[in-house]
């Protein structure tokens, strides 16, 4: 009887002890894309390393962003792990409503990170997520028609010498445009990357006073730039055009260049959803010679709520998907060019990942992007494509809604400066900046 | 005097209705045919109609990534446990309104109605803090609670007009002949709104199968419907629309099929009281 009480009082002990290691089941909330999903394939692994099990609530990125916004705000606690970017991280990260993750153990190799990737995941130079892949804008051309229109593509390249190249291997009668940019309204669609277009201009979203800048001559400069190239040489409709649609017109061998996402590049070159697979070329997002270049910064992170009951286990998931194995486990599956880029130093370093076609670009595009000095003029902000505050989406949503209307010929870039101008100061002096 | 009705208007009439029939059909469609298609035929332009390599690889994968049953499971529980609530709630206060009206009995209805032209997202915060406080979040019970609800104006406006159209002295009759009130509504009142009854029942088990704004914010991984089972399949980076389309035609599949087999009666019981 004794040795029974013992064994039992001993066993409780352990489990006092081994609380963390006891299995559990977390919650996690994440964006449907290839890279995302390919890693919810892979859970079994981290369930048979950790005994933990996970449950995934996998939605579009715009339910996803309302519906974990709505989730940390009202501490619903749904969720023990969010996928964020680097527009909420700081800011959630500055509210107290992110745990930090600053006590990853050593084999994780936090200094492994990209510098861009985590100064933009951080606040006060305190990681709040962790990047499972990071992303730049890049120019994806195709080398046959740039070819023939007998033009060669810098590594480099100028906003003249896109233009230029744009007119030149536009062929209306074969349904070939020179250049598919994006104009769909949407902060994160067009208005992305008017805003990196038009930093490369010399433009701001803010002066150091929370001054609306739409009125100054550099925006007026990008945006008819912008306008007159795409009539020259866009496909038409570009006003609705958003990455997808872009992808899928190129895939389809109907754009001589691209400029956009550096994940699309997997994409392209994908014999079994692209025509122009064998054909496409990488070049740095284009600039004006102002020393801002038009590309961005993102990556999709995870993140731990604060008030989550099974912190332990959501860090352990976080090692590990965006460990430096993880990498290698897709890589040994799936090959080098499906691993999640653009998070880790290592991956660029590998001998094997230099020969995707598309690595040592990407790597030179995230590191071209500078979150904390995204503009030639001084501003009071982080962020390149957007502006890490929190009445950004709103304020972007409705400029972005009126620089599309100018692109579809409904009012002139004028008009449509002057009404952003008017709606983000109205936002800014009610939300208190000025 | 009746109206001789030509063969050729009834011809232009026909070929009408067959045109706009197929027109409000083709979206589903398209829905259907790109999901036997590849991701890359999906995006094809010109667009493919017939001519593409058929395929179930969609169905494969979507079978695989998804727990169907689990949301389908979730849909038929949700919709189908708010539209009984909303029955239940809805018939007396029906009843009420079309035999025992008040001077305030139309204004309670235009009432019940406005708030129906709240958007949605306009008591998102407040509603979400509610089911934090009372724990509802994620769970069965609290989506159908809020579904009965969103929907109960219209359940009560469609009994009402129903009901309208039923005699008072057939009422009136049964309570001098001794019936109490819940035999009234039971036994004489239920059995001659039948068609009326269900096609409401029809009418908000379908509002409710579709309901995606409290559906996809209230839920996480445990009462999660088809409506979030679609969601997963949506992105605005990176070509779905192939796998898109399978999750959406085996998201609608069930209903398509509740309302191809219940169609005359959900025509009756719109049609109910409009010829007199």
């Amino acid at each position: 009887m004794l040795s029974r009480a013992s064994l039992g009082a001993a066993t409780a002990m352990a489990l006092l002890f081994t609380g963390s290691a006891l299995a559990e089941t977390i919650t996690i909330a994440t964006v449907n894309n290839g890279d995302m999903i390919r890693m919810q394939g892979y859970t079994d692994d981290f369930t048979a390393k950790t005994g933990h099990t996970v449950e995934w609530v996998t939605l579009e990125e715009n339910v996803l962003r309302q519906r974990v916004t709505t989730d940390i705000t009202t501490k619903g606690g749904q969720f023990d792990i969010m996928t964020i970017g680097m527009y909420e991280t700081p800011i959630w990260g500055a509210n107290g409503w992110l745990i930090p993750l600053d006590d990853l153990s050593a084999e994780y190799d936090v200094d492994d990170i990209l510098p861009a990737m985590r100064g933009g995941l951080s606040h006060d130079g305190t990681l709040y997520a962790a990047p499972f892949y990071g992303e730049s804008s890049m120019v994806m051309y195709r080398t046959d028609l740039m070819a023939a229109a007998g033009l060669e593509m810098p590594d480099a390249p100028t906003w003249e010498f896109i233009a230029e190249a744009a007119r030149a291997m536009t062929d209306r009668e074969n349904d070939i445009n020179g250049v598919c940019l994006r104009g769909k309204a949407g902060w994160g669609e067009g208005g992305a990357f008017i805003t990196v277009t038009a930093n490369s201009f010399g433009a701001r979203w803010f002066d150091e006073d929370w001054n609306a800048q739409f009125d100054q001559p550099e925006w007026a400069e990008a945006l008819n730039f912008f306008v007159g190239l795409m009539a020259d040489a866009g496909p038409p409709g570009y006003s609705t055009n958003g990455f997808n649609e872009n992808l899928s017109l190129f895939q389809q061998g109907k754009c001589g260049m691209w400029i956009d996402a550096t994940v699309a590049a997997s994409f392209v070159t994908n014999p079994n959803d692209s025509t122009v697979a064998d054909k496409v070329g990488f070049a740095l997002a284009p600039d004006t010679g102002l020393g801002k270049r038009s590309n961005w910064l993102w990556a999709w992170a995870l993140a731990i709520p604060a008030g989550t009951q099974k912190e332990a286990a959501a860090k352990e998931f976080i090692e590990w998907a965006t460990s430096k194995e993880y990498i290698e486990l897709v890589a040994k599956n799936e090959g080098w060019a499906n691993v999640p880029p653009g998070a880790r130093t290592s991956l660029y370093e590998n001998p094997e990942y230099q020969k995707v076609p598309f690595a040592q670009m990407t790597l030179d595009s995230i590191n071209a992007a500078d979150p904390t000095n995204p503009t030639v003029k001084p501003v009071p902000y982080v962020g390149i494509q957007f502006v890490a505050i929190p009445e950004f989406a709103g304020i972007a949503t409705e400029v972005s809604q009126e620089f599309s209307a100018a692109y579809a010929g409904q009012q002139t870039v004028e008009e449509a400066l002057e009404k952003a101008q008017a709606l983000t100061n109205d936002a800014m002096e009610a939300a208190g900046y000025r | 005097m009746a109206r001789a009705v030509t063969t050729r208007r009834k011809v232009i009439t026909t070929a009408a209705a067959w045109a706009i029939g197929l027109l409000i059909f083709f979206p589903i469609y398209w829905t259907i045919l790109t999901s036997f298609k590849t991701e890359a035929q999906a995006i094809n332009d010109p667009p493919l109609f017939f001519a593409f390599n058929w395929t179930l690889e969609n169905y494969a994968i979507v079978q695989e990534r998804s727990d169907y049953m689990r949301f389908l499971w979730n849909s038929v529980i949700l919709a189908g446990g708010s539209t009984v609530l909303g029955i239940l709630v809805a018939v007396p206060a029906a009843w009420s309104m079309a035999f025992v009206p008040s001077k305030r009995t139309k204004d309670i209805l235009l009432w019940m109605l406005s708030t129906k032209m709240l958007p949605a997202v306009g008591v998102l915060y407040p509603i979400s803090l509610l089911f934090v406080q009372f724990n509802l979040l994620d769970t069965r019970i609290g989506l159908v609670m809020v579904l009965m609800l969103i929907n109960l104006p219209i359940i009560v406006w469609m009994l009402y007009t129903y009901f309208k159209e039923i005699p008072g002295e057939i009422l009136e009759a049964a309570r001098m002949d001794g019936a109490t009130l819940k035999e009234e509504i039971l036994y004489i009142l239920t059995p001659m709104a039948v068609p009326g009854i269900a096609s409401t029942i029809l009418l908000n088990f379908i509002l409710a199968w579709n309901e995606a704004f409290w559906t996809l914010n209230l839920t996480a991984a445990q009462s999660a419907p088809l409506t979030a089972f679609i969601a997963s399949y949506s992105s605005p980076e990176g070509l779905f629309f192939a796998k898109l389309s399978a999750a959406s035609t085996m998201a609608i599949a069930p209903i398509l099929i509740l309302g191809w087999f219940s169609q005359k009666q959900l025509v009756r019981g719109l049609t109910f009281g409009a010829v007199k």
